[in-house]
């Protein structure tokens, strides 16, 4: 599952809308991840600030 | 439960265009914002054309106004200079957008929008007669109803996709933005700066836009896979090569992504219209969609008053959305868009040799989807180029 890194994240949101699986949400407290993440990275390579990774598995 | 004529979800420009418009109309709309100020924190260089303030038939206000703007210094990537000077007067101002979406917002309230502030649609649900909508604010949690929601939420377009359209952008067509507004800087105070490159910026540009004699928004958009590092490693590399930036301070950061591509045939469903950045309306030039959201608003209001006297809200009827706006907009932006997939496939020294054939009035015409074939005659001297020369025709 995707990781967000909450010092980073300045909550703009527009890795949301690239997601394929709608597995992001942005939010009062910044970007979520649910189950529906499958991984892909999509939203790691259009972060502009660098915070998001791809997690373990 | 409340029931309202229209929902719209979002409080920028493009949903105050629609409650604007909808309220002038007559009908009963609520507006809902979820975040706590409407027009912050800002995704945009807060750049408006006056010809843009015109097509969305606003007036004028100082208020929101930070610098007028008479020009631009456009930069190829040898660092060429091509000065674009407007004839008639101020091209345009470097807005304040917390001030301006507030203002329309006021509009939209003044011709009778109810807005809410800090109100989240957390859930929608299509109904036999229209759509429910569960609202949440500080805690608490209500319904509302309406047989029409109008999506202006934004580039993460959650709503659309709730309701069964498909507004997921390729990562190709979104410009992976960063911005900080900096002060005690050295500009010129009257012209934005635009910068090209592949090493500067792939597939997209960097900006400075002032605010003040040193104070300016002074941003990057990029695009994967061309760009090889974050949006932020550009700007900052940018800011680095600039001894007048590279001193200056830090006011504010912002971050976005800008759909500058991927415009939809259909941004309409059953009980719903999609405006604005959740639609794609933005300028594939320059990435701008203030005026584009605003007047994509308007027109879905126009579409709803009809759908209201012909109480019909099917996505058959709501059809007539995609054919007014592409006639409106899409037509002029999607030709926007062909003339940039050309210009961006150049590599530097070819940009640099086109720099020496054309002069700022020739970028004022292309901007306005002019001299399209002026351009292709100049690529086409380079036999490399005529193949890509030729989607310009």
């Amino acid at each position: 599952m995707i990781e967000v890194d909450r010092k980073k994240c300045l909550r703009c949101g527009g890795c949301v809308s690239v997601c394929p699986a709608t597995a992001l949400t942005l939010t009062e407290h910044g970007i979520t991840v649910n189950d529906n993440c499958n991984n892909c990275g999509i939203c790691v390579n259009f972060c502009p600030v660098e915070a998001l990774k791809r997690g373990e598995k | 439960m409340k029931e309202y004529d229209i929902i719209v979800i979002g409080c920028g420009p493009a949903g105050s265009g629609a409650a604007k418009t909808a309220a002038e109309r007559g009908l009963n709309v609520l507006v809902v914002e979820k975040r706590a100020e409407i027009g912050a924190p800002k995704r945009c260089g807060e750049g408006l054309s006056r010809s843009s303030l015109k097509r969305m038939g606003i007036e004028f206000d100082r208020k929101w106004v930070r610098r007028e703007i008479i020009g631009a210094s456009v930069y190829a990537p040898n660092g060429k200079m091509l000065r674009v000077d407007y004839k008639e007067g101020p091209e345009g101002w470097v807005i304040e957008r917390k001030v301006f979406d507030k203002y329309l917002a006021e509009k939209a309230a003044e011709a009778g929008a109810k807005i809410l502030a800090k109100t989240e649609a957390t859930e929608v649900k299509r109904t036999e007669n229209g759509i429910t909508v569960v609202l949440e604010s500080q805690g608490s949690k209500w319904k509302a109803k309406s047989p029409l929601i109008i999506a202006a939420d934004g580039v993460e377009s959650k709503i659309a996709r709730a309701l069964g359209l498909n507004t997921t952008l390729s990562l190709t067509d979104v410009a992976s933005s960063v911005q900080f507004e900096m002060t005690a800087i050295d500009i010129d105070p009257d012209r934005i700066e635009l910068y090209f490159g592949n090493e500067v910026a792939p597939s997209g540009y960097a900006w400075i836009f002032p605010k003040g004699e040193k104070t300016a928004n002074v941003g990057i958009g990029v695009r994967k896979p061309w760009a090889k590092k974050s949006a932020l490693l550009y700007l900052q590399d940018f800011i680095q090569s600039k001894p007048g930036l590279k001193k200056g301070s830090i006011l504010e950061v912002n971050s976005g992504g800008v759909p500058v591509g991927g415009l939809l045939e259909n941004m309409v469903a059953d009980n719903l219209i999609v405006v604005g950045d959740a639609a794609h309306q933005v300028n594939p030039i320059h990435g701008g969609g203030i005026s584009e959201g605003f007047i994509g608003g308007k027109l879905a209001a126009e579409i709803a008053s009809q759908a209201f006297e012909e109480r019909d809200f099917s996505s058959a009827f709501l059809e007539k959305y995609n054919k007014l706006w592409w006639e409106e907009r899409g037509k002029a932006l999607l030709k926007l868009l062909k003339l940039r997939e050309v210009v961006e496939r150049l590599s530097d020294e070819e940009l640099n040799w086109l720099a020496e054939y054309l002069k700022g009035e020739d970028l004022i015409d292309l901007a306005r989807s002019k001299g399209l074939k002026r351009l292709a005659k100049i690529l086409m001297k380079k036999p490399k180029l005529i193949k890509l020369a030729k989607k310009l025709l």
